[in-house]
């Protein structure tokens, strides 16, 4: 189980770092095997400062994250990114476009398994592209811009599939997406979190929230103002925040001027 | 009608040859009417969009009219279509963050554009419309820099209707914004209409629950082509093309309970518009292709208002 407790990151800002902005403010939440938690929030809600923590690109402030009960500070980074490993918005910008786009395969070779042969590592790709329903010949030896953005983000996915993480930090992932092929990255997810592995899924998008996740974070402000399972917090919600928030959000169904 | 496009082709050109972004689009906008111009990236309507106003310099004009309140604007010249923008055309521009000039007052940066037109700035209609969108009036003294994403949204889009166009273009002005400040600015599109600050509006997104909250009629594009055009219920409801028919239903939605249901995607991708294939664009992706698909399917108005662009809804 990868826990937050009472995490917080203070932001210096301005010439010299004289003034202070908090960003997380005491955030604490949960996420267990198999399960996909989404934090939902607009922009400077501090949602993505959520996951760079997560990921230990950022230090909290103050507050600890812990995996099964032990701190990550006391884990190697090298250890810790066997666990945890992070796909962010723009499939575009996460690679380079000098190189081929499955050159992120072979850096993760070169950290993690030197020594293994190259036919059992063959197989092993052949089974995270499988994972991620990509077919080896449409996306190995390929540059990244003969991909699609949704192959793109695949390849990462499976990327980090490779190395047998537990949890994934989805960061907006596909919001880069057009319509017609978010939603099978999406259904990914689902099928991934069967296979045991916890997703935090970054949007600011709550029908996608809605779509894929058993609980749901809504954070205004840094703050965490409603946490709960997915149903009670699209249909009962709490805080007045979070109301305004669904109710601003366009349906296809049904009109503004009809719902209220 | 206000607005007349007749068959428009508008090519980019690349080393490669010409890329057909735009191949052959016609539809009209009756006075008052708000479009939703929806697709993916890379369907032509952005391209669409920028047609009406100015053409970059790869775009290429290359067939076809379009007709403003009984005037054939001349799209593809430049420097002729100057006294037709801002007064007979206006756009509000994806990133208005950067849309001002950040070296202005913007008091100042509005006169010497309405200078810039021969216009004379009519200070209390301007003060007016602040109001509206519910900006103080110094916000006039006041560099863009000192205002927030949501202000300067606002600010733009009073700039930009402030002549009373004819036409406004929104290009996918709210993608940037969040859900509650773009319900505002939804709404203060749809009160500049019914006040008659703009006789008609194309709003162009690839949200389609967006665009039916505010739209009168629906054109859904695909590779350049026009898929299907209705009135927003009936796109929404009862779409007859195939593309719009998948592309409503792998919408995910608020309010939906997903426990156990799965929604799907389109596979595939669109075809490239450098030189493609003639015949149906989207028939790689559909399930319901056919022998006729190679065949251009022309749009066909199967009921009053609902145009398909399909063989097998006709």
């Amino acid at each position: 189980m990868l826990k937050l407790d009472g995490v917080t990151k203070v932001y210096r800002i301005g010439a010299f770092g004289g003034q202070t902005m908090t960003a997380v403010d005491e955030a604490g939440f949960e996420i267990k095997p198999g399960e996909v938690v989404s934090l939902i929030g607009e922009s400077g809600s501090g949602k993505s400062t959520i996951g760079k923590m997560v990921l230990r690109l950022l230090p909290p402030t103050s507050g600890t994250i812990s995996i099964d009960g032990r701190d990550v500070r006391q884990m190697g980074k090298r250890d810790y990114y066997r666990k945890v490993q992070g796909v962010f918005q723009d499939p575009f910008s996460s690679y380079n476009p000098v190189f081929k786009a499955d050159r992120v395969f072979a850096m993760i070779r070169e950290v993690y398994f030197k020594g293994v042969p190259d036919k059992e590592w063959t197989a092993k790709i052949e089974a995270a592209l499988d994972a991620v329903r990509l077919s080896p010949g449409a996306v190995l030896n390929k540059f990244p811009h003969q991909l699609s953005g949704g192959q793109l983000q695949r390849l990462l996915i499976a990327r980090a599939l490779l190395l047998d993480i537990e949890y994934l930090v989805a960061d907006e992932i596909i919001s880069m997406l057009d319509a017609s092929t978010r939603i099978d990255v999406l259904n990914l997810l689902a099928d991934l979190k069967q296979r045991g592995l916890g997703v935090l899924f970054i949007t600011h998008d709550l029908a996608l929230g809605n779509y894929i996740s058993e609980r749901t974070v809504v954070l205004h402000k840094g703050r965490i103002v409603e946490y709960g399972p997915t149903d009670a917090v699209f249909e009962q919600p709490e805080h007045a925040y979070t109301r305004k928030l669904l109710a601003s959000v366009p349906q296809l169904h049904t009109k503004w001027e009809d719902a209220s | 009608m206000t607005l007349e496009v007749d068959d428009l082709r508008v090519y980019y050109r690349t080393l490669k040859g010409d890329v057909q972004a735009l191949d052959g689009v016609s539809f009209g906008l009756r006075d008052g009417e708000i479009l939703g111009l929806a697709g993916e990236s890379g369907c032509g309507k952005t391209t669409l969009g920028k047609a009406l106003i100015r053409l970059d310099g790869r775009m290429k004009h290359v067939g076809g009219s379009v007709t403003l309140d009984g005037q054939v604007l001349p799209i593809g010249d430049d420097v002729k279509m100057n006294p037709y923008r801002f007064k007979q055309v206006s756009l509000i521009p994806q990133y208005s963050m950067s849309a001002m000039n950040p070296t202005r007052k913007i008091g100042r940066m509005v006169r010497e554009l309405l200078e810039s037109r021969r216009e004379k700035l009519d200070l209390d209609e301007l003060h007016a419309r602040l109001d509206l969108v519910e900006l103080p009036k110094d916000v006039l003294g006041k560099y863009p820099i000192e205002l927030s994403g949501g202000m300067k949204q606002r600010m733009v889009m009073v700039i930009s209707t402030l002549l009373n166009p004819s036409l406004l273009i929104a290009d996918e002005i709210t993608s940037a914004l969040d859900v509650s400040t773009q319900k505002a600015v939804v709404t203060t599109l749809k009160g500049f209409r019914d006040r008659g600050f703009v006789k008609s509006m194309i709003f162009i997104t690839h949200d389609i629950s967006l665009t039916n909250q505010l739209a009168d009629t629906i054109m859904v594009m695909y590779a350049g082509k026009l898929a299907e055009k209705a009135p927003a219920s009936t796109v929404v409801n009862a779409p007859k093309h195939p593309y719009t028919q998948l592309l409503i239903s792998s919408l995910p939605e608020v309010g939906v309970r997903y426990a156990d249901k799965r929604l799907t995607g389109i596979p595939g991708n669109p075809p490239s518009l450098l030189d493609p294939v003639p015949g149906c664009r989207f028939r790689d992706r559909c399930p319901l292709a056919f022998e006729k698909c190679a065949e251009d399917p022309p749009p066909v108005e199967v009921e009053k208002d609902h145009v398909v662009a399909c063989w097998k809804a006709a």
